[in-house]
């Protein structure tokens, strides 16, 4: 049973970060009807940065606490990240608007693989260690440990899916964002400047990603220039598991992706007698995903197939 | 008025060709500030085609056209809107999973501008912006009558209240000219009257109405002027009377139907 509260808390740390790196896939999706497979390497980009930040910091200013190393670390990660992926939107994205679908899906794999290397040259290859910035204290919790860090990643992105969910149902740009999605050539005609609603969706998506990069670091002690990849799969699967272009469905799909994973290296190993081992959790996760889309094809909450003409 | 002279609209030499179908061809117009404009000819002629060139959909291939003394070529579909042209679906396209208000609220996007930030840190001139964009909607739901839908998501409104809410978006715009495709096309008698009566009240206060439609009476009995399009050409354009009397007319389009 402590395993089981164990590898629930785990899961929901795991998917609190997974769902605000799926909102970025899923907004962009919802206006444009684009997969931007880059946006996991925004991830990677956010944490490296803020380390950068971090290590540059912390020698000049010796006295600063650790959590104002870490908001400026973040905060300059996001403004990064935004910028990034204005960049990216108008280089590699607008010119091909109106393009065959295949053809932005293909710039998306390119500019994936440009910043790695980016990365890369920037980084090294070497895995880089991130100092603990906040206390490592840790609290029992119905016979489960939880790290502060922990704590604050579910509470900062429950706070971040909060206001996400106030802007896109209460705001002027909120209210855009949701014509965009519906029917993007009348909100034009109505007056809306679409460019500048695509680019207010990139740029939420890059600070989403942003934070959840310092946060994944900061929860493993670990960045290096590959760590975008794997989880910018995770989250947009997490998006198509939620129903791709919902947001309550990115959150939805994030926290039960990041649950089954954790579940899957808790138990597996004894379910299966010693036959799989805990690092099958993604086999796991992605068996679940393939049995929810052959039952629901367009996610849990997405809408029916073929309301998008 | 001393502008009086000089057309809201100046469309000359128009030409729009879609692969092999010439669908617009040489046509030219004018419109009055202030006057109900009919458009009317039999399917295909390229009424439709006309209002995707003056909204910024298309691109017309000849000729070019003037708004409010500035040149429409080239401009996006929201600068148009924003320029002042806004316009009504022959199908209706409504945002159908947003409310009758905030369909409307849409309208007002253009003309009111907090962006990324303001909707993050939502400071008092926010607030107040999105306040008065909520009750200008308001006000224009209450013009067209269904006030009393403001939250009901737009695919649940009748089909005569989704045609009055798409004329209220349109309206939230601010435009100088309304154009208006079919907007009595599927209603009934009463309800044709009561968009009658809502278009001259919508002329009353100052914008111009260019109306595609194909209900005879209602062109007839609402139009100051009346332009005629047939196989992608101008066919005859005038005083409604003068227009239905044409031999040409008749025989290309009122005949038809006959």
């Amino acid at each position: 049973m402590d395993i089981f509260i164990q590898q629930l808390v785990n899961g929901v740390v795991l998917g609190s970060i997974y769902a605000l790196v799926a909102l970025g896939y899923t907004l962009v999706y919802g206006i444009l009807g684009l997969i931007n497979f880059a946006h996991g390497e925004l991830v990677m980009v956010g944490a490296l940065v803020a380390l950068s930040v971090v290590r540059t910091l912390s020698p000049l200013l010796p006295g600063l606490p650790g959590w104002v190393l870490a908001l400026l670390g973040t905060a300059v990660a996001a403004g990064v990240c935004a910028l990034l992926a204005i960049l990216i939107e108008r280089v590699a994205y607008r010119p091909l608007r109106h393009a065959p679908r295949l053809a932005p899906l293909i710039t998306a794999i390119g500019v994936s693989i440009a910043l790695q290397n980016l990365a890369m040259v920037i980084w090294g290859r070497q895995y880089h260690s991130v100092p603990p910035l906040l206390p490592a204290a840790s609290h029992q919790f119905a016979g489960a440990a939880i790290t502060e860090v922990q704590i604050l990643i579910v509470a900062l992105a429950a706070l971040l899916m909060a206001g996400l969910i106030g802007l896109v149902h209460r705001t002027r740009l909120g209210r855009a964002m949701r014509a965009c999605a519906e029917n993007i050539q009348v909100a034009e005609l109505m007056g809306v400047n679409v460019n500048a609603i695509v680019v207010a969706a990139f740029v939420i998506g890059a600070v989403l990603a942003a934070v959840a990069g310092v946060m994944v670091s900061a929860n493993y002690g670990l960045a290096h220039y590959h760590m975008g990849f794997l989880l910018g799969l995770k989250a947009f699967t997490a998006a198509v598991l939620g129903g791709i272009g919902n947001v309550g469905g990115a959150m939805l799909g994030g926290l039960l992706l990041g649950i089954m994973e954790s579940l899957g290296a808790g138990y597996l190993e004894d379910l299966s007698g010693g036959f799989l081992g805990s690092h099958y959790q993604d086999v796991l996760a992605f068996f679940v995903l393939i049995l929810v889309l052959v039952s629901r094809p367009s996610g849990l909450l997405g809408e029916r197939v073929g309301q998008r003409a | 008025m001393n502008q009086a002279a000089v057309p809201l609209l100046l469309a000359e030499g128009l030409g729009k060709r879609f692969g092999g179908v010439q669908a617009l061809q040489d046509v030219s117009f004018e419109l009055r500030a202030g006057e109900i404009f009919g458009l009317i000819g039999p399917n295909g002629a390229g009424k439709t085609t006309l209002f995707n060139l003056l909204t910024g959909i298309y691109r017309p291939d000849q000729g070019h056209i003037r708004f409010a003394g500035r040149e429409l070529g080239g401009r996006k579909p929201h600068e148009i809107a924003l320029a002042g042209i806004a316009r009504t679906f022959q199908n209706i396209r409504l945002f159908a999973h947003l409310t009758a208000l905030e369909n409307v609220m849409i309208g007002r996007h253009g003309r009111t501008r907090a962006g990324v930030l303001g909707a993050v840190l939502r400071p008092a001139w926010v607030r107040a912006e999105e306040r008065a964009i909520r009750d200008h909607a308001l006000q224009l739901l209450d013009d067209v009558g269904i006030a009393s839908r403001a939250d009901s998501l737009a695919q649940h409104l009748s089909y005569g209240d989704q045609r009055r809410l798409e004329i209220a978006r349109a309206l939230a715009t601010q435009p100088k000219l309304l154009a208006l495709d079919e907007p009595a096309a599927g209603m009934n008698g009463a309800e044709t009257t009561e968009l009658k009566t809502l278009l001259q009240r919508i002329r009353g206060t100052g914008v111009t109405l260019l109306l595609v439609e194909h209900d005879m009476k209602l062109v007839m009995g609402l139009c100051d002027r009346v332009m005629v399009l047939d196989y992608g050409r101008k066919l005859a354009e005038g005083l409604p009377a003068a227009v239905r009397a044409d031999p040409r007319v008749v025989e290309a389009y009122l005949g038809a139907e006959a």
